[in-house]
């Protein structure tokens, strides 16, 4: 019996780019194979079937076929639209934002479904509720765990101290939490509150039902979101892109108010 | 022992290798471009030479809707049959073409020179926004039609430039999003049918 031609999988559209006059090349990342490159025909011409189904961050269904370099999609049909994402540039930032770091971080056809479903769930929660950067945070925190970059939170990364309660130290080349003492050979080292270590601690632990009771003021918020940025910026050897625009609408809203 | 002559003759080389960088011209399309010309008149091949070099030296940015053309400002903006109080935002001056050919739109136009692309790094100080910015600020203009394309960087731009021209008090109007000429209801995606619905009109 020949090898089937066609393979069917769920997918989340992480990102697209053009090819020739009408196609794109999708980056999906599906249910079953993990992250993968696709080619849709057709698709920048107005009466596509598919156009509608491929857009990023949509949760679609595809049929694809196997091509000689690319696999092609040959059907399409959306699950969740998750609209609100598209139709709010807070959430469509933080979405992409989402999206570029699975991109990076993962190879190619490398199956993870536990992958797949922290992404799906974060877009879901982006695409509907408020505390927008908590769940980003959880997010990256979880993400970090499941790619095998967990941050150690729990002793000194370097004399594997118990950590006090005080302030202790943030090092993303050290792979986590450094004690005072430590710190001090460390001069990228920065310092990491209580209530954030606190935080990061839940973030890794718990459901994001438990880390969603937590209430951040803007303070904290923003020193957690400059640590684990920093962190995937060591990870990744380079910076976000879509970080740079959700500065960008940062500097703006402050712009106005 | 000669050597076997793998490369073409050191100009035609040059010449595929230069027809090769176009987009979408693969290297064989380069090598039957480049022996096409080599057979043709020589005439053909100095009217195309004039031709590249023109649309270079000869076409200007127009500074008010920063379109390619060949005056500054454009025909278009230097029409005053047109109603200069309306401005149709677009990606790409490909865009002003098909609208024109519509025929349908008697206003002026503005060219951001692309679109907001988070993931390839492409944000807003990238684009024409400034200038359009400071076209919204000394003109009487009382509406800007966003006409970016309808996907996720089209909407993304929209959505971004309605927020910055908002205190400004003029009218930010999308185009209708909804079912195409010619297409299948029973492919349309959900987001275009609930936007078809939205938008449907008394027959």
């Amino acid at each position: 019996l020949p090898a089937p031609r066609v393979y069917k999988t769920t997918a989340i559209v992480l990102r697209h780019r053009k090819l020739g006059e009408a196609d794109k090349i999708l980056t999906l990342f599906t249910a079953n194979y993990g992250k993968l490159d696709a080619v849709a025909k057709g698709v920048r011409r107005p009466t596509s079937k598919l156009a509608g189904h491929v857009e990023p961050l949509t949760y679609s269904t595809f049929l694809l076929a196997l091509g000689r370099e690319l696999d092609i999609v040959t059907q399409a049909e959306t699950l969740e639209p998750l609209t609100p994402l598209r139709e709010d540039l807070e959430r469509l930032g933080r979405g992409l934002y989402a999206a570029e770091l699975v991109d990076r971080l993962t190879p190619d056809r490398q199956e993870s479904y536990p992958l797949f479903r922290l992404l799906l769930e974060t877009l879901r929660r982006l695409a509907t509720r408020d505390d927008l950067d908590l769940a980003l945070r959880y997010f990256e925190v979880q993400l970090l765990d499941e790619l095998g970059y967990r941050p150690q939170l729990d002793r000194c990364v370097s004399c594997e101290a118990a950590l006090e309660p005080t302030t202790n130290f943030w090092s993303a080349a050290a792979g986590g939490v450094l004690c005072p003492a430590c710190a001090a050979d460390d001069p990228l080292a920065r310092e990491l509150s209580l209530s954030a270590l606190k935080v990061l601690r839940l973030l890794q632990r718990g459901s994001f039902a438990d880390a969603a009771r937590v209430r951040m003021e803007r303070m904290l918020s923003q020193e957690l979101e400059r640590h684990l940025r920093e962190y995937t910026r060591y990870v990744l050897e380079r910076d976000l892109r879509s970080a740079a625009f959700l500065d960008t609408l940062r500097r703006q809203k402050a712009l106005r108010t | 022992l000669d050597e076997p002559v793998t490369s073409a003759a050191a100009p035609v080389a040059r010449l595929i290798e230069e027809f090769h960088k176009l987009p979408g011209v693969g290297p064989k399309s380069a090598q039957r471009l480049t022996y096409h010309l080599l057979r043709a008149p020589a005439d053909e091949a100095r009217a195309l030479a004039q031709a590249i070099l023109e649309v270079k030296e000869k076409t200007v940015l127009c500074s008010v809707c920063q379109n390619i053309a060949d005056s500054d400002p454009c025909a278009i903006c230097s029409n005053p049959g047109r109603d200069h109080g309306a401005i149709c935002v677009v990606e790409e001056p490909l865009d002003i073409l098909a609208l024109e050919r519509a025929g349908a739109y008697k206003g002026l136009y503005h060219v951001l020179h692309g679109v907001i692309s988070p993931m390839d790094g492409v944000g807003p100080e990238d684009l024409k926004v400034q200038e359009l910015l400071s076209r919204l600020r000394s003109g009487d203009v009382h509406e800007v039609i966003m006409a970016t394309n309808p996907n996720l960087e089209g909407e993304a731009t929209a959505m971004y430039i309605a927020r910055l021209i908002s205190p400004l008090d003029v009218k930010v109007t999308r185009l209708a999003r909804g079912l195409p000429v010619g297409a299948d209801l029973e492919y349309a995606d959900n987001v275009t049918l609930a936007r078809a619905l939205e938008g449907r009109q008394e027959v």
